[in-house]
């Protein structure tokens, strides 16, 4: 673990321990709610969580003085009891993403400044401590093992996180500060929320009822938006299917895509085993067998999801237009929200 | 295949298993592996589970299996269903075959023939009328080198930019192709996503114009032959003397990005390795095991140390030179253990039982009885 000061757990006050940080300042919980000249905290903390409803509002802590800095990691601690306190998980969800945007730029400035050894050592253990990602500071660059960056980027769609489009030497991907911090992003954000959710839950305290109750009124307003589907097919599949159509031969993974999709778009088994009748080797039994297990109804119950834009890019199978773009999965095409 | 040939050809492997079982490399951790096999008359048979190098002698020489697989993964419970298995890792596996190299000797070797009863024909068949045709590929030398060219350079690609120098083993797959496998522990622990991901990358796939220094808005700083990985290996491939980056500068200018980013695309096929890249992200595939022989050609899985120097026709020949009497219909001639044959237009002929084995496993000359 990174050994922090005052400076870093104003900047990342989630890896404090909360209960010793309190007791070490010689402050209680009570006194954090009831103490008229801890307002400023209390409020602060309440605006903290409040700026993550405002989408893209990162909260930005003052640590230009050092009488400021114990403010911030109280701020963050009382922001957590208030969501505790209000049960509002979605709001905790959209926190915890605004606080790592928040460590994102920090962190990413400490990484780009780091310039001794010490500096250097404390940035990068402070990566390790978020999200175990091994870093080292080559040049002007820092590298990470080709292994633990493939199991973070594989999670992003832009296509210069592909492997290919990095800087790769002797096993290291080679990363600008800013790419090294966006790789940790969601472990960032992780982090953040396992710190909330395995926080105790507090002891009622009259002090904060209020902004607890305000807080599961905003909680109320997130509600999951309405999705929309044109029902359109993507052209790959549109592909997949025609090929079976004309009766030439379609790839395992084709087929794998062409039901896949029809099932997760909700078509019944009896449906979609016409897409195949026409099949060189087509045999109904077969063919439904392989329908039931690809829908989970067979084996161990596994449903089989269809496969992403760039998998089926790898495999040949992409088919991409226009209207194609912006989406990551086929399932996505036509699909509006 | 016919009971005759297909009896001629069990004889063969189970004296070859029987003689020769310490040509088959016994895989680490064997109670964790998967295993598989197919017999000339049945169907896959796999989720076996074997213990030790007995388990398996008694699987050859009782089943005599045409094909044998293994799993690159390790699993807590081998023989169960996939779902059930519980994955622990899988060695990285790279393939390599000649058929994907869309080389230009290849129809001068490929064999057409009727599905059923094997007469060479190229359309619907003159003697069984029979509608179905195969394709069957002989022995080239010239294949062979394109693959091994392909396997070096991916093994140069693991070595200097993905950092894998060890535990790197290169297999001749018995038919027409290379298998690389990757014993890396860090690498074995990769899903399917981070696969597709490897592969892409040693195929030269997904590239941005970008990556190789030009941008949208017309800049562009093309990469220099000393750099290391993809774009080192640009400069010293495609853009090549200083008057082919001039002439890369001033098409890049007229042409603009996009035409550029077309250009990349299609350079895929002729400066990336030509992997099956479906074989790489698979992480519950089972392989043919090293040491086992190929039910499509009699010739074994054997491993590789000297890409240049490897002569798959000596190598991999595993059969006994006894004479067996064929008939066989083979209009192109081959060789094997530096011996020629063919070609045979229908014709009956005693050749080395490696030779016959060859031919009958696939599908261009039946045995005699």
């Amino acid at each position: 673990m990174a050994v922090l000061g005052h400076l870093e757990l104003a900047k990342y006050p989630f890896l404090a321990d909360a209960g010793g940080y309190l007791r070490e300042c010689g402050f209680t919980l009570e006194q954090l709610a009831d103490d008229q000249d801890l307002k400023p905290i209390r409020d602060q903390a309440f605006a903290r969580v409040a700026a993550a409803v405002d989408e893209g509002k990162v909260y930005r802590p003052s640590i230009e003085t050092g009488s400021q800095l114990p403010r911030e990691v109280f701020s963050f601690l009382l922001a957590v009891v208030l969501l505790k306190m209000s049960g509002a998980r979605h709001l905790a969800k959209k926190f915890a993403m605004q606080e790592a945007r928040g460590a994102e730029m920090l962190l990413e400035r400490d990484l780009g400044r780091a310039r001794t050894a010490s500096q250097v050592l404390l940035a990068t253990e402070i990566i390790r401590d978020l999200s175990g990602m091994g870093i080292q500071k080559q040049e002007e660059h820092f590298v990470v093992p080709v292994p633990e960056y493939l199991r973070r980027a594989v999670t992003f769609h832009a296509r210069e996180w592909k492997l290919i489009n990095r800087r790769v030497e002797s096993g290291l991907v080679y990363l600008t500060p800013h790419e090294t911090v966006r790789l940790i992003r969601q472990e960032l954000v992780n982090y953040i929320v396992s710190r909330i959710e395995g926080a105790a839950m507090p002891p009622p305290v009259p002090g904060l009822q209020g902004f607890a109750g305000q807080l599961s009124a905003m909680e109320a307003r997130l509600r999951p938006k309405t999705v929309v589907s044109s029902g359109e097919f993507a052209p790959c599949v549109k592909h997949a299917a025609k090929t079976m159509a004309d009766g030439d031969n379609l790839s395992h993974a084709g087929r794998f895509l062409l039901a896949t999709f029809l099932l997760a778009r909700g078509h019944s088994i009896s449906d979609i085993v016409p897409y195949f009748e026409k099949a060189p080797d087509y045999k109904k039994s077969v063919t439904l067998y392989q329908l039931e297990h690809l829908a989970g109804k067979s084996g161990k119950g596994t449903a089989y999801r269809c496969q992403s834009c760039q998998k089926l890019k790898t495999l040949g199978l992409c088919h991409e237009i226009p209207e194609c773009a912006g989406i990551v999965n086929p399932l996505q095409f036509g699909v509006g929200r | 295949m016919r009971p005759p040939d297909a009896s001629f050809i069990r004889r063969c492997m189970k004296r070859y298993y029987f003689e020769r079982f310490d040509m088959i490399e016994l895989p680490s951790d064997m109670p964790k592996r998967e295993f598989g096999f197919r017999r000339a008359d049945s169907g896959m048979v796999r989720h076996l589970q074997l213990h030790d190098s007995a388990d398996l002698r008694v699987l050859l020489l009782q089943a005599v299996p045409l094909e044998v697989y293994v799993s690159n993964a390790r699993y807590l419970l081998p023989s169960q269903p996939i779902p059930e298995k519980v994955w622990e890792d899988a060695h990285l596996i790279f393939d390599i075959d000649a058929k994907d190299l869309d080389l230009e000797c290849r129809p001068s070797h490929t064999v057409a023939s009727c599905e059923r009863c094997g007469h060479g024909t190229s359309g619907p068949c003159e003697r069984c009328g029979h509608r179905g045709i195969r394709k069957t590929s002989v022995a080239c030398p010239s294949c062979m080198r394109a693959a091994g060219d392909q396997a070096d350079r991916l093994l140069d690609i693991l070595a200097d930019d993905l950092g894998v120098r060890e535990g790197v083993r290169v297999y001749f797959s018995g038919n027409e192709g290379f298998h690389v496998h990757v014993h890396d522990e860090q690498l074995a622990r990769l899903g399917a996503a981070e696969r597709v991901e490897l592969a892409d990358y040693v195929a030269f796939r997904g590239m941005l114009p970008e990556r190789l220094g030009v941008a949208r808005d017309g800049a562009s700083s093309l990469p220099r032959p000393s750099e290391g990985g993809w774009r080192g290996r640009f400069a010293r491939e495609v853009l090549g003397s200083k008057a082919g980056r001039s002439r890369t500068a001033r098409e890049i200018s007229s042409g603009g990005y996009d035409a550029f980013a077309r250009r990349v695309e299609g350079m895929t096929s002729g400066l990336g390795v030509r992997i099956d890249p479906g074989v790489t992200m698979d992480v519950h595939r089972i392989f043919r095991m090293p040491g086992t022989v190929n039910g499509k050609s009699g010739m074994a899985k054997v491993p590789c140390a000297d890409l240049k120097r490897f002569d798959p026709y000596v190598s991999a020949v595993v059969f006994s030179d006894e004479p067996v009497h064929i008939r066989a219909s083979c209009p192109v001639s081959f060789r094997m253990m530096k011996r020629r044959f063919g070609p045979y237009a229908n014709e009956y002929v005693r050749v080395p039982a490696y030779a016959a084995a060859y031919m009958v496993c696939k599908g261009l000359a039946h045995v005699v009885e």
